[in-house]
């Protein structure tokens, strides 16, 4: 089946959903999502969305942008960062007007809390920037772009999964995209897309992301010849419940919780002095896993205690009642009495499809784009996180970035019509794809690939790895990937076939997988979450520079290229807290 | 420990009506249903057909009928269980089903379009935030824990009787925006639910509060509407 629109986005999402709203009434919008909009992982986000609104204490958004470049080891674009935090009162304001039901202090303001790495005062104290709604932040603004884009009647195409872009002569113009209740091609032909497809948590065993989060846009787009970005920093929260990895929200630090080892003992205070619990993730995730090293787990296992017994009930039910709920459901835990088991789970890629700030997609290091392509959200690098995110700054940077890009892609359509579809059915190439895998008659099945690939990615390229290990995961990974062309299709229905999308999605996780690898490979420096024992140090001679990734066939790795970082404030220094 | 589930299986593509058909598992008390279910498809059926997402109890992919109560799979855990080791598992009532565990909810969120689920607001917006009482907010709080998971207007006696009825999760929806400060629109919000098929279809069943997994207090809320809507008619005779 055939759709025309004037734009296409991928991903109902926050960031999906802000560009919809900014490309108004006068587009033609249609949104896919491969899970029910309101199913999407930003339903998920709890702890907050920093702004220097300075509704608790005095703030700025030069101390914002100075703390997202320090908590990003330098590596975040300046530039970029500068858009982000200057942007973030806007951000919160047009939020609260379309109605986010925000916690308010007593005179009736947005209420704002502590958060990991946001300080006052270039670094001087921790700092209340985290604007929340309980611990349900990211599911009420969700809720509210979603009803925003309903009262907008902007076209939703749930339970859609993309497979393939439509590009023609270096220009996109549409998607195709699979039904899941019929098993049916559709086709979107359209002057733009956008991808919003969000996060790829899922090639780590322990993770806090949804089985949705299978990075489908970024290895979608790289095959099509968009370049990703600084793929090997990928985010280890450090507090996700024991051996679940559901996430237990900073904001338990930020309200006052502590962390404590097997001694009883709050180690934070050893290794982040000045902010201790609220040290930035990279760090708080290697100090617990050090703990654990050293013998310090509870009972010798591996992880430590998150204690916030001592905050009261009342904070609890008010700002801390989801995750309260959570550690009782699936760790048998009542949090006023007795501290939550906890150890470092995946939780966020800060690389994606490369973009620049009007989320055009890139094609390699020399500004060289594919027209009509943007990303925005967690699946594209601006690059504001660099090497680590701070808590709060990806809600914030999926709605600045969204909106951003939605207004570049208005500026875009207007200057072009509908690109000419040459006769050939632009789903062919997908449908050969699906029939191919329907008829395999190989002996693999998904399942198990997934798995593997799920324990190497953790055993050995998450929070500490070596050199050594990671030239074993390259040729791990590319057995793995030969062992995917060998995958049959067991359900041969059409109706919500998983067993077809579930072969698909490991395919672009592999993708991923080994790009990240690669860039943790060719990094031979400790930055940000990407440490490197066998080179523990940071090494801004020769890595101060973005990795890139380009396509090179399904049977190569990578090619890999470094791109300059842009500082325009603060020059780097030593990370300290 | 060995379990049993007996799910319900409905393949339109062959099947005229739904049957069971059982598997067996080994299973840990922690185990949540959802990691059997998956387990059932990776390692035994993989044409077991049924929606989840975040696997914590935060999306509302997964609601549907474990042992005849209406559950979210992610957030029920072996243990919670006494016959630890029989399960039968069923899509949820009200709705059509599309594949086995997979029932069509587009009635469902035609209902929750049709209260007008947004803010309106006549007022100019300030430049900064509006101010809103604190208290204001704790009042419509327990609303903004919904999901749209649909349990509650699956179990609605009242739903299943009357499909014109807009069901609990729709009203609470109401009940969200109607006691909301910040929105201006509390009369004509009032009178399009004045109805029989609108806040007065409620009969106080609480089937909706007895099954809603986020612990909502719906029956409760929706009092609260029909008070609006009796203090309204008073003032206004
Ligand atoms: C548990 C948790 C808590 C968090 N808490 C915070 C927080 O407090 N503060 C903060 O700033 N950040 C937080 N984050 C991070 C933040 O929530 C995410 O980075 C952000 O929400 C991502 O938004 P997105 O719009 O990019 O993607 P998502 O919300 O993940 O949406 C992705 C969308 O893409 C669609 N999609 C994907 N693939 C396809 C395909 N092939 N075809 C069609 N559609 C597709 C999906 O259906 C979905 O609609 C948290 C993350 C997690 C996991
Ligand atoms: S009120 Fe409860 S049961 Fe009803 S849809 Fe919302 S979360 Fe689900
Ligand atoms: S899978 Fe999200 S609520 Fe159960």
């Amino acid at each position: 089946m055939n759709h025309q629109y004037d734009v296409v986005i991928v991903g109902a999402g926050l960031a999906g959903l802000r560009a919809a709203i900014e490309l108004g009434e006068d587009t033609r919008t249609a949104i896919i999502s491969k899970v029910f909009a309101t199913r999407s992982h930003s339903g998920a986000a709890q702890g907050g969305i920093g702004a220097a609104l300075g509704n608790e204490e005095e703030d700025h958004w030069k101390w914002h942008m100075f703390d997202t470049v320090k908590g990003s080891d330098y590596l975040a674009d300046q530039d970029a960062v500068e858009i982000l935090t200057k942007d973030a009162p806007r951000t919160i304001y047009e939020l609260e007007h379309m109605g986010v039901p925000f916690n308010r202090t007593e005179e009736g303001r947005i209420a704002q809390r502590a958060f990991g790495g946001h300080t006052s005062n270039f670094g001087k104290a921790a700092i209340k920037r985290a604007c929340f709604a309980a611990d349900r932040t990211g599911r009420v603004i969700l809720d509210t772009l979603w009803e925003k884009c309903l009262q907008r009647g902007i076209d939703f195409f749930n339970e859609y999964q993309i497979m393939n872009l439509t590009v023609r002569d270096g220009r996109c113009c549409g998607v195709t995209a699979y039904e899941l209740a019929s098993g049916t091609l559709h086709h979107f032909h359209s002057k733009a897309v956008l991808l919003a497809t969000g996060g790829a948590g899922k090639i780590f065993r322990t993770s806090s992301n949804a089985f949705a989060s299978t990075g489908d846009g970024m290895a979608i787009a790289f095959r099509a010849g968009a370049a990703l970005e600084d793929m090997e920093f990928v985010q280890f929260h450090p507090t996700g419940i024991y051996k679940l990895g559901i996430l237990i929200s900073e904001a338990v630090r930020g309200e006052g919780g502590i962390l404590r080892n097997s001694e009883g003992e709050r180690f934070m205070e050893r290794y982040a002095p000045t902010i201790k619990d609220l040290a930035p993730r990279d760090m708080v995730s290697r100090c617990i896993l050090r703990e654990i090293r050293d013998g310090k787990g509870i009972d010798g296992k591996d992880y430590v205690f998150l204690d916030l017994t001592h905050l009261g009930e009342e904070v609890i039910s008010s700002k801390l009642a989801e995750i309260s709920g959570f550690a009782r459901t699936y760790a048998g835990v009542d949090v006023t009495k007795e501290p939550i088991p906890v150890q470092p789970t995946c939780h966020y890629m800060m690389g994606g499809i490369a973009t620049d700030t009007d989320g055009r997609v890139m094609v390699d290091n020399q500004d060289h784009t594919i027209s009509g392509l943007y990303a925005a959200g967690e699946c594209a690098c601006v690059s504001v996180h660099g090497a680590n995110r701070l808590g709060c700054n990806s809600l914030l940077d999926v709605l600045v970035y969204g909106r951003r890009a939605g207004r570049s892609i208005r500026r875009y359509i207007h200057t072009i019509g509908l690109p000419p579809l040459s006769g050939d059915d632009p789903t062919a190439e997908t449908a050969a794809q699906i029939a191919a895998l329907m008829e395999s008659t190989g002996r693999e099945r998904s399942g198990a690939i997934r798995s593997e690939m799920q324990k190497i990615m953790m055993d050995d390229v998450s929070v500490f790895r070596r050199g050594e290990t990671l030239v074993k995961v390259m040729e791990k990974l590319r057995l793995l990937k030969e062992r995917c062309g060998q995958i049959s299709i067991q359900d041969k229905g059409r109706c919500f076939n998983r067993d077809l999308l579930d072969a698909l999605e490991v395919g672009y996780m592999l993708d991923l997988a080994e790009a990240i690898t690669l860039g943790a490979l060719n990094r031979d420096e400790s930055r940000g979450a990407h440490f490197r024992e066998d080179c523990p140090d940071r090494d801004d001679e020769h890595w101060l520079v973005h990795s890139l990734f380009c396509y090179a066939g399904p049977k190569a790795a990578p090619q890999f290229l470094t791109k300059s970082v842009k500082i325009t404030d603060f020059e780097p220094k030593e990370r300290k807290y | 420990m060995k379990s049993t589930f007996i799910i319900y299986r409905f393949d339109p593509a062959v099947d005229s009506e739904g049957h069971y058909q059982e598997y067996s598992l080994e299973t840990a008390p922690t185990d949540k249903i959802l990691d059997c279910l998956n387990r059932i498809r990776w390692e035994q059926d993989p044409t077991l057909a049924y929606r989840f997402s975040c696997a914590h109890g935060i999306c509302g992919s997964d609601a549907m009928m474990i042992n005849g109560r209406i559950e979210l799979a992610c957030q029920k855990l072996i243990r919670d269980f006494k016959t630890a080791n029989n399960f039968v598992i069923e899509p949820l009532p009200l709705f059509n089903v599309v594949k086995d565990l997979v029932v069509d909810m587009n009635p469902f969120f035609e209902k929750h379009r049709h209260v007008r689920p947004y803010l309106i607001s006549d007022l100019d917006e300030p430049e900064r935030e509006r101010l809103q009482e604190a208290e204001n907010q704790r009042f419509f709080e327990p609303a903004l824990r919904c999901i749209l998971c649909a349990s509650c207007t699956a179990a609605c006696p009242i739903s299943r009787a009357n499909p014109d009825y807009l069901g609990p999760a729709a009203l609470l929806r109401s009940f969200r925006y109607i006691f909301d400060s910040r929105d201006t629109a509390t009369g004509s919000r009032l009178a399009q639910i004045d109805t029989d098929d609108g806040v007065w279809g409620c009969k106080t069943m609480w089937w909706c509060t007895d099954v809603c997994p986020k612990g909502i207090p719906v029956t409760k809320c929706l009092g609260q509407i029909k008070r609006l809507v009796r203090e309204k008619q008073k003032t206004e005779s």
